[in-house]
């Protein structure tokens, strides 16, 4: 993802509102977490599980297969490891450090 | 009286919504709205909260869904407010909020005095400070043209002191219903959130990236403020008679000893003025009505003519170098070639009285200070038993 450009004071709507809604894919929502969620495609048997139940839209899928993890967005909530059916699971919190 | 008064400003000016939590002394304009609501007077959509935390919540959510709110509080209540008022001005809602001064606790105290909004000076709202029931008449009227103008939109109190005004009775001229209808005009909310085809967002977080940059944008409608406070007030001047700017002078054009001084005392140091007048002493008052933001240009331009200035303040130090009024009124002063001596007075508090014989008494020392140029004490209480 390309690095966003910040505003000026200017250029920033009235109150802090924010007019366009569902703008969250154009900023790095995720990218403040020591932790990161990865993916095994090995395990994984793209049941869908994690992408019904993750609350940030980070399940990235193509042709209803899981084709990876949105990190910018992704807030390392562990939701998807706990849905996650496969053993060993196809979802992992490692450290940023280990990464 | 003076809650009757701006009751009376409110049933003109008939809100969308009026959310309060009542609390003495402006218990009765909750009261004598609640009796228009009742009797059918207004369209007001009246709630009454559990606490003014919450009032000033459900006004907040009523301005960002696109109505014409209002609110009333003081003292403790407008503490329990606090958190809630960033929110209102960070949000760049054009609310109002009227408010009859009291002291906080402790000790617990049902009186006038500044310490409540004085306590709120720096969340970004616009505080206009009225003499008398008249203006404050007048201020909760244009307080709503000022709020919702386009290039200020921000929230404006309108107070009054506690009990000397709230519950002082006074001769009231009230405009004709139709002449305050038309002055306020329509309310044309901004982004309303009830405009469900153009969804936004309100009170969003941001991270330090941005925060800063927001606190910037939010101070454009206060840096414009003293513009349109100072357009509204020749506006209404020209349809009542009664002309309103950032600061009113009182005798000022030779005075050489001036106080400077908000609200019900006002009257008060006229009174002792014109007394004084006739003694020979040239006394001036230089009252400020619009606190937030300050007029520091008119402040300095008027008392740079002056050689003394006591600066009344009915608000304690709280460790400060001086009451609120007077750090502002002295910073305003510095770029002066050859300032005037300033002092201070705290006074007032909780309550007590302030007889003219008081008032007088600091013309005369003013007058001292100006004769041998030694200023002596720099902050002291009036009227107070040591």
């Amino acid at each position: 993802m390309k690095k966003e450009k910040l505003k000026k004071w200017q250029e920033l709507p009235i109150g802090g509102l924010i007019l366009d809604m569902g703008n969250s894919s154009e900023t790095q929502t995720g990218d403040w977490n020591p932790n990161r969620l990865v993916w095994n495609e090995d395990t994984c048997t793209h049941c869908l599980l994690c992408w019904i139940n993750c609350p940030d839209a980070s399940i990235k899928v193509e042709d209803s297969k899981v084709i990876g993890i949105d990190n910018y967005h992704c807030k390392v909530c562990g939701i998807c490891v706990e849905v996650c059916p496969t053993k060993p699971k196809s979802l992992e919190i490692i450290s940023e450090e280990v990464a | 009286m003076g809650d009757d008064a701006i009751a009376e400003a409110m049933r003109q000016i008939n809100p969308h919504v009026v959310a309060a939590y009542p609390i003495t002394p402006s218990t009765q304009v909750v009261e004598a709205f609640a009796r228009f609501v009742a009797d059918g007077l207004v369209d007001t959509e009246f709630v009454a909260t559990e606490s003014e935390h919450s009032a000033m919540s459900a006004c907040v959510g009523a301005a960002a869904g696109g109505g014409r709110v209002m609110t009333v509080t003081g003292s403790q209540g407008l503490a329990y407010m606090f958190e809630v008022l960033g929110v209102a001005s960070g949000l760049r809602l054009p609310l109002v909020m009227a408010i009859a001064n009291r002291a906080l606790n402790s000790p617990l105290n049902i009186h006038g005095d500044h310490s409540d909004t004085m306590a709120m000076r720096d969340m970004g709202w616009i505080h206009l400070y009225s003499e008398n029931c008249q203006e404050a008449y007048d201020n909760t009227i244009q307080a709503f043209r000022i709020a919702e103008n386009p290039n200020v939109r921000t929230p404006v109190l309108v107070a009054i002191d506690g009990f000397q005004t709230s519950h002082m009775v006074e001769t009231l001229i009230v405009e004709p219903d139709k002449l305050v209808k038309k002055f306020i005009g329509e309310h044309i909310p901004s982004y309303p959130m009830l405009d469900i085809d153009n969804p936004v967002l309100y009170g969003a977080a941001d991270r330090p990236d941005y925060y800063m940059e927001h606190k910037r944008s939010q101070l454009v409608g206060i840096i414009n403020a003293p513009e349109v406070i100072t357009q509204i007030g020749k506006e209404y001047g020209d349809l009542t008679g009664r002309y309103y700017g950032l600061v009113e002078e009182y005798r000022m054009e030779d005075t050489e000893y001036a106080i400077v001084v908000m609200s019900a005392t006002a009257g008060s140091v006229k009174g002792a003025i014109d007394q004084l007048r006739e003694e020979g002493i040239a006394a001036g008052l230089l009252k400020i009505r619009a606190f937030r933001p300050f007029p520091a240009d008119e402040v300095a331009k008027s008392l740079s003519r002056t050689k003394s200035v006591a600066v009344l303040d009915r608000c304690g130090t709280g460790g400060a170098q001086g009451g609120p009024l007077f750090l502002e009124v002295r910073t305003a002063l510095y770029e002066e070639k050859s300032p005037p001596q300033v002092i201070n007075y705290i006074y007032g508090l909780g309550g007590k009285d302030l007889p003219l014989k008081h008032i007088k008494d600091v013309y005369l020392r003013l007058r001292e200070i100006a004769r041998t140029g030694e200023r002596g004490k720099l902050v002291d209480f009036l009227n107070l038993r040591e």
